[in-house]
């Protein structure tokens, strides 16, 4: 008898640890989808997209160049030292511009605006919830998802093709530094490499996964902060500090889990 | 008697373990204001809460003018929330905006309002509550009691039917809470507007509104008008509007 309960209620559990992911994963969509409907609707929050734009993307210029510049650098170090073994060292440049275009710039991109940005915004909607601010929202018929989320979607979604493409450029001029200044591979063939191996393609598929790691990125941290409320293990600061810390993992993670999802289908 | 504007029937709302509201039954009427006392803890910013929606009740039902609101459709409902206007205990302000923004929100996310006029009734609103000057501050630059003014601001600057005051005039020194209270008074004069207010200003509630109802217990235990509530010989409600409580007061003394 006892046994018998103890087994269902282990099946019982395992039930509820397979379910609420699932349930969570919904709750996310149909959060983003929202967060999409409103961001189209009128009246459109022009002003409020272009604050956004200068918080995510503009300020996030310099830590871009400075993460961009030593990524092509040691990709510059040790393609040189991997081609230079097989004699191929002329192909440097064709290696770091299509790693960095297809691979490093998307993803190392992402990760550095969810440090920035992310975080950020995790934080500040998770204070606005639990001081009631969003319920205040909701009195005045104004509604959060439309009037917090919108705008950082679509702010993200024109910022982080921008900052990838900047991330992309700055890390091919890294890669020239340490391979041509340094350790002395001709500058045109250097960057007669790039040009003739990067095709458009490459680029496409490097802008589809920036936009699509923006929609994820962004859609993980703010629905982090809006659930703060709802978090068991904490209240008030710590459910706020806890929030953002899992909006920056699952973002993290969520950007490798999909970055080579897309990697298969677009290759 | 007419129909109520707002009508609890045996609203029940537990958190957890812990059973807050059990079996309210409130009504309250257009064009009065009505105030709710009762001891702090006891569940007053609850109920408020469910009138507008921002808590749903585990059983028993709200209605607005006769009609069951979570029986109403999405549309109407919303129609619904649009009258009213609710102040926080907590005040509940947009810190990372200044005080204009915060006053001016509801009147700019509707997009109906020219900009000249949002500016008029802004710097109107605040002069009204002696906050004029101080627009370009932050929330956290104010004083507890500004920041209740500023609340209070935003919530009358739309000019809305039915205003919800948690514990308005709560940290105000005894002029704001009277200038506060006179406000309240003259806007129903002169808007007819209907208030439900949640406020520990005994005897000041039982001047400015026409209704007290006094909620203990997870009940409404009195409801009715301030003549009525003063003259109740029910000890519950003597003690509490008299400030005292035998048996705690006793405690408190024998343990010196
Ligand atoms: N969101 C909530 N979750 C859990 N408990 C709550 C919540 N809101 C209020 N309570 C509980 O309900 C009770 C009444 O709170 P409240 O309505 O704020 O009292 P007051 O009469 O002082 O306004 C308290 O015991 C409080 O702990
Ligand atoms: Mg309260």
């Amino acid at each position: 008898m006892t046994q018998s309960y103890t087994i269902t209620n282990m099946l019982a559990g395992l039930g509820r640890m397979a379910i609420s992911p699932v349930q969570e994963f919904g709750r996310v969509a149909i959060f983003f989808f929202r967060g999409v409907i409103y961001l189209f609707s009128f009246p459109l929050q022009a002003d409020k997209i272009i604050d956004q734009v200068y918080f995510i993307g503009t300020k996030s210029v310099f830590v871009i160049c400075l993460t961009g510049a030593f990524t092509g650098m040691v990709l510059g170090l040790q393609g040189y030292y991997t081609l230079v073994k097989f004699g191929s060292e002329g192909l440097l440049g064709a290696a770091v511009a299509l790693s960095l275009i297809r691979e490093m710039g998307p993803v190392l991109a992402a990760i550095m605006i969810v440090a920035r940005a992310g975080s950020a915004m995790a934080a500040e909607i998770g204070i606005m919830r639990i001081s009631e601010q969003i319920d205040a929202l909701e009195t005045m018929d104004i509604n959060p998802v439309r009037f917090l989320f919108s705008p950082r979607l679509g702010a993200a979604l024109i910022s982080f093709p921008f900052l990838t493409a900047i991330f992309d450029v700055v890390g091919i001029i890294g890669g020239y530094v340490t391979g041509s200044l340094l350790l002395g591979i001709n500058s045109g063939l250097y960057f007669s490499r790039v040009e003739s191996s990067v095709l458009m393609e490459d680029i496409n598929g490097g802008f589809a996964k920036s936009f699509c790691f923006a929609a994820i990125v962004v859609t993980i941290c703010c629905y982090q902060g809006y659930t703060t409320h709802l978090r068991k293990e904490g209240f008030g600061a710590k459910g706020v500090s806890l929030s953002t810390t899992s909006a920056v993992v699952l973002s993290c993670v969520m950007i490798l889990v999909a970055d080579y999802v897309l990697t298969s289908f677009l290759l | 008697m007419t129909v109520p504007l707002i009508e609890f029937n045996q609203v029940f709302k537990r958190f957890g373990d812990n059973a807050v509201l059990k079996g309210v039954d409130l009504s309250i009427y257009q064009g009065q204001v009505t105030a709710i006392i009762g001891k702090s803890g006891i569940g007053k910013s609850v109920l408020l809460k469910h009138i507008i929606g921002l808590l749903e009740p585990d059983q028993g039902e709200i209605r607005f003018q006769g009609q069951a609101i979570n029986a109403m459709p999405a549309v109407a409902r919303r129609a619904v929330k649009m009258k009213f206007s609710y102040m926080f205990q907590g005040t509940a302000l947009f810190d990372s905006m200044t005080i204009y923004e915060n006053v001016a929100l509801p009147l700019k996310e509707k997009g109906q309002v020219p900009f000249r006029e949002i500016q008029r009734r802004v710097r109107d609103k605040l002069a009204q509550l002696d906050l004029a000057g101080i627009e370009d501050k932050y929330p956290s630059q104010l004083s507890g009691g500004m920041k209740k003014r500023v609340a209070m601001a935003r919530a009358l600057v739309t000019d809305p039917e039915i205003v919800l005051f948690d514990e308005p005039t709560t940290g105000l020194d005894p002029i704001r809470k009277n200038t506060a209270h006179a406000m309240i008074a003259q806007y129903q004069k002169t808007f007819g507007f209907t208030g439900v207010m949640v406020s520990h200003e005994i005897p000041d509630v039982f001047y400015i509104c026409q209704r007290i109802a006094m909620l203990d217990q997870g009940r409404i235990i009195f409801q009715g008008s301030p003549a009525e509530i003063q003259n109740s010989t029910e000890p519950a409600i003597r003690q509490f509007i008299r400030g005292q409580d035998p048996e705690a007061t006793q405690a408190a003394l024998s343990e010196r």
